[in-house]
Parts: C-alpha cells; structure tokens; sequence
C-alpha cells in the first residue's frame, strides 16, 4: 500500500516537473522576445504547478527549486527596463491581475525584489506589503515555502546598518520588524500542520515537519546576521518577540527546535546577558519538551565560551550566571512534576560541568548543585534505577577529575549526602573511583580529620552497610577491594608524628568495623604504617617538651598489640605471628625489653596452639629463630628462656630433616656475630651435635622403611655448618671435628646400599673445593685449613 | 645477549602501595627475557602485572606470599649460567653471607638470587656471585633502614653478566654496574 503512495508521488512530481519545464520552454521564448504579456502568462502557469497538495514536503521541494530557477531569469528580465518597457510600479500592479494567488504571490516577490532594488520606493513599504500579502496562502506546505522564498530574495536587500537600502524612514528596525513577521507567520504555518487535513500516523507527520524546520529556522539565522542587531535590540526586541512566538504557539516540536535553535544561533555573549529572559521561557513551554536538553546545551556553550575566553569570566560572575542557571533548574524540575528523577540528575550533572569549567574556585558553587542534588533526592528510597544510578556516579566523579587534589572534594559537606542515596553496590564503585583517584594523583591525605571524612565516604567498603548479605559479594572483586582499601592505608601520611598518630588511630577505628573477612587484608598496612612512625621516632632522643600527650614507641606498641590481637577472630594465626616478629624487632630496635619479651611471647603462644600445619610449623620456626638471633635486646634469663623454647621447638618438628635443619639454625642463637657477648662456642656445638645425631637418626630410618640410606645432603649441611663456625674462631669446633664429618660422609658415600644422589655429590663436591680454596689462601686462614685432608 | 630482571620485596600492599612511578615507565613488555622473583609479592595482581612484562616468571616464596605454592628455591639454567633462587628468610643468619654462599654451594650455582633483606647486594665469593636485588618499592624492613627502591638488570652473554642495579634515590634513579666473568672452573668479577 505504501509503496503505491510513493509511486503516486514519484507520478505527481514527474507531472509537475513536465508542466512546469513545458511553461518554461514557452516563457523563455517569450523573454527572449521581450514579449512581457506573454512572459507573465506562461510564468504563471508554472507556477501554477506549486499548487498542489499532493506531494510531500521533500518532493514539493524539489518542485519549488525548479521554479526558482525560473523566476530567477524572470527577475532579470523585469530588471531590463527597456527590454519590456513596464515601468517597476506598473509592472508590481500588473503581475496582481494573475488568477490564481498563489502563482500571483510568486511573481509579486519576484518583482518586488527588483522594485527595491531600483529605489523607487522605500524598501520598508515594499517589504510590509509583501510580507502581509503572504497572508493570502493559509495552507501550511504552500505557505512555508511562498515566505522562504520571500525570506530569500529579500535577504540581501534589508535596510541593515550600513547597507544602501537604509535610509530616512527606513531603518535596521523595520528589517527586524520585517524578519519578525516572517518568521511568526512561518511558525504558526508550520504549527498548523500537526493538526492538518486527513489523519497521518503520526511518525510520518513528524518526519515531515522536521524536513521543513529548517525554512522556519532560517529566519532566525538571518536575524543574527543583521549588523545593526545589537545586544539591546536583541534584548529589548528580538528575544522577547521570539520566545513569545515560542511560548505561544504551545506546540512540542517548534518549541524545542526553535529553543535550541535560537542558542546554536545567537552569539554567547548575547545570551549571557539575557540569560534570565531566555530562562524565564523555559517553565512556560510544554511539559513534553526536552528542556533538560535545551538547558545543558545552553550551560555546554556558556562553558564552552568561558573556557575559550578568560577574560569574560568575571562577566559571567557579575551577571550571576550561576545563580540564575540553578534556579532556573530548580524552577523546571519543580514545574515538570512527572520528571523521572534521571531527568533531574542529568540537569545537575550539567549544572556541575557548567560550574566545574566556568567557577573551579568556587568550591561553595559546587557544594550547592550537590546539595540541590540531595535535596531532589531526599525523602525517596534509594535509588534503583540504573540510568540514574550512572548520573549520580557521574555527578561525583566529576569533582573528582577537576580537582586532581581529592582533599577538595573531601571539603563538599555535601558529597558524602549525595554517596548515601546511592544504592549499595554503586556506593562501593563511588568509594573504588575515590580510591583510584587518590591513587592515581598521588595524593597524599594529611589530617586526621580528613582521613575521617575520606573513610566515611569509602565505608561502603570498610564495613557490612545494611542489607548487603556479605554471600552475594564475589571473592575475586572482595579481594580487589580490599586490597585497594589497604593501598590506600600508604598514602595517608604527615610529617608531624602526632598528627600521623592521630592518623592512625583514626585508621585502627574503621578497620576494626569491618569484620573477620577484611581485617586480614586491613590489619598488616596499618601494622607497617605504625612501625614506620616508631621508626621515625626512634630517631627523636628525649621527651618532646610542650606535647600534653605525646606520641612515643610505647604508646604505638600498646596500640600494634591491640590491633595484631584482633586477628584472632579471623583467625588469622600465621599472619599474627609474624606481625608479632616484626613488632618484636621494632621493640628491640627501641631498646623496651618487656615489649619485646612480650611480643615474642605472643608469637610462641600463636606457635604452640595455632600454627598446627607442619609445613607452616617449618617456615614459622625458621623466623622466630631469624628474629630471636637479630635481639640484642634481652638480658641473659629472658634470651635463655627464649632460645630454649626456641631449640625445644625445633627438636620436635614432624619431620627428621626439618628437626635437623631447625636445630643447626638454633646454633646461631649462640655466636652473633657483630657484638660482644653472645659467643657460646659449647652451646654451639652441642646443637651441632644434635643436629648430626638427628641426622643419624634419619639415615637409619631411611634404611628401614626404604632399604636404603637417604642423600648425605644433611650430613653436608652440617659440615659447611661446622666450618662456618670453625671460621668465626669458635674454639669448640676444631678441625679434628672437622675431618671426622668429612670422614663419615665419605663412608657414606661408598656405602653399597646408598641410592646415588647428584645434587648431595656435586654439594659436598663444592664443599671440598671450598675448604682447598681456603687453603690455598695462605696466611691465618690457610693455617687453620691445613690439617683438614 | 639475554636480559634477566631480577626483583622483589614488593610487599604489595602490606607495606607498599604500588611500584614508583619511574620504576614502571622503565618496565615495559617486550624488552625482557625472564624475570626472576625472590618473593613477597604479595598478592596475584603483581603476578599478573610481573607476568604481563615477561611470561618467563619464576618466583619463589616468600613469607608473606599469598600463593603458597611457589617453591622455596628454585634453580634454571640461562646461556652458559646455572641460577638459583630463593627468598632468603630461610637462610639464618639473614642476610650473612656466608651462610648464603651455603645455599649457594648446596643449589650448585652460579649466581644466587636472594633477598628479604631489602638491601641491594652484587658480590663474588668463592662458589659464585650472590645477588640481592633489594626491594623495588622500597619497602620497610625490620633488618634495613632508609631502603631505596631498586631492582637488578642482568645481561647474560655467553661467559660473561653483567649486573645493571637501578636506585630509585632522591626521586632520580641510579645506574650502577658490575661485571663478572665466568671461567671454567670458577668465576671472577671486576667492578666499575
């Protein structure tokens, strides 16, 4: 069916086409002939074909161009006087006899152009007449095109500033005057199209009034191009005639077009300084008009405006933009009840681009679109629609870009008002944009206060927020969080000693909110970040005068204590424990004997009930013996107990080699190297001995159960032990010991029964190179290497 | 000419935030041959970072590792060298050397990689050449104070590495290098 109609059409125009190319021939015969009689005759019947109404606006156009070609060469065959011998203004009464008025319009413009061009009467007359004239065609496609093509022969015969036309009488108000009239008549044509003739589907009607609003638009182009429109007239005049034509004619579609229209068209300046006469239209207009559209494209040019030119910006502050921006806002959103809430976001969200470009200093501006914000926001649940959802996330993050520095965005009383209303799931993303942020500037949080406010903006992640069951959380993403939330623990930092106290007990306070799941992730940052301030206090000798309370070692232990206990409820044992180590060594770097005992006695007491996993015993042992070797801290009861225990432990590990290995490591519990005092050279050895008989133990074991000796690697081991103290001078480990282990693990090696091993060979290999190299040496240590064979 | 990074003690993000800034403009995919890693990471996230620069990652445990299932040494053979790894708080006392040029004798190696120290060290003893790359983010250590960000750079070449360490000092960083030269039997080093 629809296929029929445009072959209809495509049939119509091909008809009009041929009428009119068929009058042409004739007309141009008769222009060539100077025969005006005849011209006119034949110009009319061309012109006739325009009258149709069966065509579409996109089709009749086509039809139009072809006239107009025509009544081009017309026009310049009314211009030569002497070819027709009609004066002007005989010639505008003469084309008047034509029948039908539409035809009779065409070639009154037509000679209406040459009649001002020629002088003779004042353009304004000309023009008024014409312009009214018009009125005589009412059907809208007609119309519309009859004054576009008034609007383009008159174009450039305006009596403009500066052009020939202006004169006595005829002045840059009546061109105006002129253009107005067009243009209101044009609009109300087009208006009446939405309510014309047989009923179309409404898609097609749109589709058409949108091809012919560029005819309307152009009057408003044209005015804008008018030199003499100066800002006043277009204050006094100009705008207010516009937008009353706008506001009347209550139709959607001019309204928005011709809203946007007259902000893409207009100079920036001009609409700074009538910004409330062009907002005061916008509550007027149809509810269904897109006015958050209009708006943001108008704040998008005024930024755009400001940014291009600084100079204006103060320009921007005296008139109150701002002010008049926002409430106008507030005055749409208000007026324009059934507003989804995304509207009225997206509004804000414009208002802060606005602001962000135009007032970056005015952190009190931004505060209140916030706060504007909050109050829309108030009073609803929590947001649930996505699009919004993606507005308020964009709202927030828009500071954060500008101001690279968070801690400005941190100064907004309203940010952490707006974050509330979001949904849970969003106030996470909101607080991880936060994060990276600060992240990626670098910025360092330096106050206690406002390491407050930032933890209570991200608390979305450092606690449980209500209603989140904590099963829905996908463990990849917690991790990620969390881990995040502990990067950022680095870069809140400050010189001042109290104040990072203060700092960090700020921090302790909100990690502890946040439960068995996240401490793990939360807890070692902040150890570290305490550790460093002892440090850094370490370095400071006596009282800090004047400090009512000041922060000292102790106090930080007391705290790190505290903190470290709380991963119990995780638990956390292995974690904890070297937490304690590393707290231990701080202690003793502080010269606190009982801090350190104490830390360390946590560590056992974690060792002996927790850490039940041998391979974790292993690892375990090996730090509390790393640790306990580095203390110089301890008198000599407290060491005793320590390496006791510490020995005690490693001689019950589950595994024979782990035993072994552990209890030669507790040999350096006895000789430290770099100090006086603690070189036991009998307690060393006694250990090594222990260490081979254990050894011993496992190569008889290994015979048994797998009919065969293990590797002599252990047995290796424990001479490059034995040599290693031999160095140091200890006078227990002679050399005759010495060569008694070489001896045995020779023997070992040609035992029959023994698997070979490459590894323990090429070990004990590169033992022996070792002690001939030492040999080699000379001196004092070749001496001693000597008798070893 | 194969280039190895060596690196570590990142303690991402127990006791660092990330890698500076300078140090990660350097890093870039495409330039390196094999990392290999003496552990504490901490977390998968600087795996991947690590393993998006070079796939050739070898890493070894350290003691605040998350994936606990890196080795505790690890030995691979490049060109005409053997290495070894290794975190190194296995070793006590930590950081003597002696007892590393232990492990190094036990792994049979030419060059020992291993850290926990933070402290960056390049030395020849008689079994080989030890190497502590010290921590890339600087991180803080019970055992070192006022550690500088640094990471190691080796070019292997047939006999020949050279070892590039890069110090993060002062917010510039520092090139240093040392060369050693592998014979036969043993190696020798001379330093610049």
């Amino acid at each position: 069916m629809i296929s029929d109609a445009i072959e209809d059409e495509e049939k119509w125009l091909a008809e009009g086409i041929a009428g009119i190319q068929h009058n042409a021939f004739y007309m141009h015969r008769a222009l060539d002939s100077n025969n005006l009689r005849e011209a006119l005759k034949y110009s009319a019947q061309l012109l006739s074909e325009l009258r149709t109404s069966r065509l579409s606006p996109h089709k009749y156009y086509d039809l139009y161009m072809r006239a107009f070609d025509e009544l081009r060469r017309l026009e310049m065959f009314f211009k030569d006087e002497d070819k027709h011998g009609c004066s002007v203004v005989d010639l505008y009464e003469l084309v008047q006899h034509a029948g039908n008025i539409l035809p009779r319009l065409y070639l009154l413009c037509t000679v209406g152009s040459v009649y001002i061009k020629s002088k003779e009467a004042p353009a304004k007359d000309v023009l008024k007449d014409l312009v009214e004239m018009c009125r005589g065609v009412q059907h809208p496609l007609r119309g519309l095109f009859l004054r576009s093509y008034l609007a383009q022969v008159s174009r450039d015969k305006l009596p403009d500033i500066g052009s020939e036309y202006e004169g006595d009488g005829d002045t840059v108000n009546d061109a105006v005057e002129f253009v107005l009239q067009n243009f209101a008549e044009m609009n109300k044509l087009w208006v009446r199209m939405q309510h014309q003739g047989p009923i179309m589907v409404k898609d097609k009607l749109e589709k058409e009034r949108n091809e012919l609003r560029d005819l309307v638009g152009k009057n408003l182009h044209v005015l804008s191009q008018i030199e003499g429109v100066d800002l006043e007239m277009y204050k006094d005049t100009v705008l207010p005639r516009v937008l009353e034509q706008v506001v009347n004619c209550k139709d959607e579609l001019a309204q928005y077009y011709l809203m946007d229209c007259i902000i893409q068209v207009f100079p920036d300046e001009y609409h700074l300084q009538t910004l409330e006469i062009l907002l005061g239209a916008c509550p007027q207009l149809q509810p269904t008009v897109d006015v958050k559209t209009v708006l943001s494209q108008l704040m998008e040019r005024l930024s755009n405006y400001a940014a291009s030119s600084p100079e204006v910006l103060p320009e921007f502050l005296h008139v109150e933009a701002f002010t008049k921006l926002s409430s106008a806002i507030g005055k749409v959103i208000a007026a324009q009840v059934d507003m989804p809430i995304v509207g009225a976001i997206t509004l804000y969200v414009s208002l802060l681009t606005f602001t962000l470009r135009v007032h970056p200093d005015r952190l009190d501006y931004v505060d209140q679109v916030l706060g504007a914000c909050v109050k829309k926001l108030s009073g609803k649940a929590k947001l649930e629609d996505s699009k919004a959802t993606k507005q308020v996330v964009a709202l927030l993050s828009a500071p954060l870009e500008k101001y690279s520095d968070i801690v400005t965005a941190l100064t907004l009383s309203n940010y952490p008002r707006v974050m509330d209303h979001l949904d849970n799931g969003t106030n996470k993303i909101m607080a991880m944009v936060i994060i990276q942020s600060i992240m990626k500037n670098n910025t360092r949080v330096s106050t206690a206060e406002k390491v407050e406010v930032l933890f209570e903006l991200i608390k979305g992640l450092i606690k449980d927020l209500d209603g989140t069951p904590m099963h829905e959380l996908d463990e990849e993403d917690f991790k990620e969080e969390q881990n995040s939330v502990a990067r950022l623990i680095h870069m809140l930092y400050n010189d001042d000693p109290e104040e990072m106290l203060k700092i960090i007990c700020t921090v302790r306070k909100h990690i502890m909110t946040g439960g068995s799941t996240r401490l793990p992730f939360t807890v070692p940052p902040l150890v570290f970040s305490a550790l460093q301030l002892v440090r850094r206090l370490q370095g400071q000798d006596g009282d800090v005068a004047g400090e009512e309370d000041p922060a000292t070692p102790k106090k930080i232990f007391q705290l790190l204590n505290q903190t470290i206990e709380s991963l119990s409820s995780v638990p956390s044992p292995e974690l904890a424990l070297r937490l304690y180590l590393q707290c231990a060594e701080a202690a003793n770097d502080c010269d606190v004997e009982p801090v350190a005992y104490e830390f360390f006695t946590q560590a056992f007491v974690l060792y002996e009930e927790e850490v039940a996993d041998s391979k974790a015993q292993v690892t375990a042992i090996h730090l509390i013996i790393g640790t306990l070797q580095k203390m110089n801290v301890f008198g000599v009861e407290n060491r005793d107990t320590l390496t006791h225990k510490a020995t005690g432990y490693s001689a019950k590990l589950l595994k024979k080699p782990d035993q072994c290995r552990a209890v030669y490591a507790c040999s350096h519990l006895f000789w430290v190297d770099d100090q006086d005092g603690i070189k036991d050279g009998e307690r060393v050895l006694l250990c090594l001995k222990r260490s081979l008989r254990i050894a011993n133990a496992a190569q008889q074991m290994a015979n048994v159960t797998r009919g065969s000796s293990g590797p002599v690697t252990l047995f290796v081991e424990i001479l490059n032990k034995y040599l290693y103290f031999f160095e140091k001078g200890n006078p227990q480990v002679t050399s005759a010991a010495i060569q008694g282990l070489v001896e045995l693990i020779r023997t070992e090696m040609q035992n029959d029964t023994r698997t070979t091993d490459p590894a323990s060979d090429a070990f004990f290999a590169s033992t022996l190179r070792y002690i001939e190299f030492q040999k080699q040496k000379g001196g004092a240590m070749g001496e001693k290497y000597d008798p070893i064979k | 000419m194969v280039l190895v990074l060596a690196i570590g003690d990142l303690h991402i993000p127990h006791r660092a935030p990330d890698l500076p800034a300078k140090f990660k403009s350097m890093l870039v995919p495409g330039k390196i041959q094999h990392i290999i890693c003496t552990g504490n990471l901490c977390i998968k996230e600087v795996h991947d970072y690590l393993k998006s620069l070079c796939p050739s990652l070898h890493i070894t445990r350290g003691e605040y590792d998350e994936d606990a299932r890196y080795p505790e040494t690890k030995t691979l053979t490049i060109g005409q060298f053997k290495l070894g790894l290794c975190h190194g708080h296995q070793v006590v006392p930590w950081g003597d050397l002696d007892s590393l040029a232990m492990l190094q004798r036990q792994l049979d190696v030419d060059i020992l990689v291993s850290g926990h120290t933070h402290q960056f060290k390049a030395y020849k003893h008689e079994a080989g050449v030890v190497i502590n790359p010290g921590s890339a983010t600087g991180a803080y250590s019970s055992i070192t104070y006022d550690v500088n960000p640094s990471f190691v750079l080796m070019d292997i070449d047939s006999l020949r590495v050279v070892v590039y360490v890069y110090e993060l000092i002062d917010g510039e960083v520092k090139v240093d290098k040392i060369d050693f030269k592998k014979t036969a039997t043993a190696t020798t080093h001379s330093a610049h």
